[in-house]
């Protein structure tokens, strides 16, 4: 059973992958890019986990908690930046 | 692994991929980046977070003993996602100034803080750093916001 739902969960992610690649290409604002950006790294650690489920492993824990902080700082660097015109003042 | 467990496991990962594929529906469709928040910041998270949960009742049968480190992810997305939204939505209201004219008034003694300086005689506390982008304009000093009406 956790196969088909692993199968699900799969396509809705690559999916939801594709829209936010969309959106990544065309936003009207600045702000809408760094969103999607965002967006993208929080499936791409959805994704990593269930591949984790799927082979069994806890390998792939450590790189989505990477990925978590890296999207978090990449992101308030990003906002710093059109807010203050400087990252690191 | 019973049925049980198997069930539940499926279950989390469904809901999971479902949120996340809302989240991402709700970035695509929405009007603008004020309502395009909402998605990514609220159903992608927790999509994210059913899929963890999952994760973690799954090892948890497998390996026997229950493992810390999805506990981790989770703190980590849903401390850092309001503040992600938060910083968004802000460097989205100062590169678009048009949206001042647009805000409703707030409630308090004086208006939104992203843009204005504090009202002349309030000092703010010394950890604070006053914002300098915003107070080029005078602050505003029309405190109950029907100054206009009794001066015409």
């Amino acid at each position: 059973m956790i196969e088909y739902a692993l199968f699900f969960s799969f396509a809705a992610v690559a999916i939801a992958l594709i829209i936010n690649l969309w959106r990544l290409a065309t936003g009207p604002t600045l702000m809408d890019r760094v969103l999607a950006g965002d967006t993208m790294v929080v499936n791409t650690i959805a994704i990593i986990i269930l591949y984790g489920i799927q082979n069994n492993t806890t390998l792939y824990f450590e790189s989505a908690l990477l990925l978590a902080m890296f999207s978090f700082i990449s992101t308030v660097a990003y906002c710093r930046f059109v807010l203050r015109g400087d990252v690191i003042e | 692994m019973n049925f049980d467990s198997e069930l539940l496991i499926s279950i989390a990962i469904v809901i999971g991929g479902a949120f996340i594929l809302v989240g991402s529906l709700g970035l695509v469709r929405l009007p603008d980046l004020m309502s395009r928040l909402h998605g990514p910041s609220k159903a992608t998270t927790l999509g994210v977070g059913g899929c963890l949960i999952a994760s973690m009742l799954h090892f948890w049968d497998v390996n026997g003993h229950l493992s810390v480190q999805e506990l981790l992810v989770t703190l980590f997305l849903f401390i850092t996602a309001p503040v992600t939204a938060h910083f968004i939505a802000k460097a989205h209201l100062h590169t678009h100034q048009h949206i001042k004219t647009d805000l409703p008034r707030p409630q308090g003694l004086y208006g939104w803080s992203t843009y204005e300086c504090l009202p002349k005689g309030m000092k703010s506390p010394a950890s604070i750093r006053t914002p300098s982008i915003a107070c080029d304009n005078e602050p505003d000093t029309n405190i109950n916001g029907d100054e206009e009406t009794s001066v015409s």
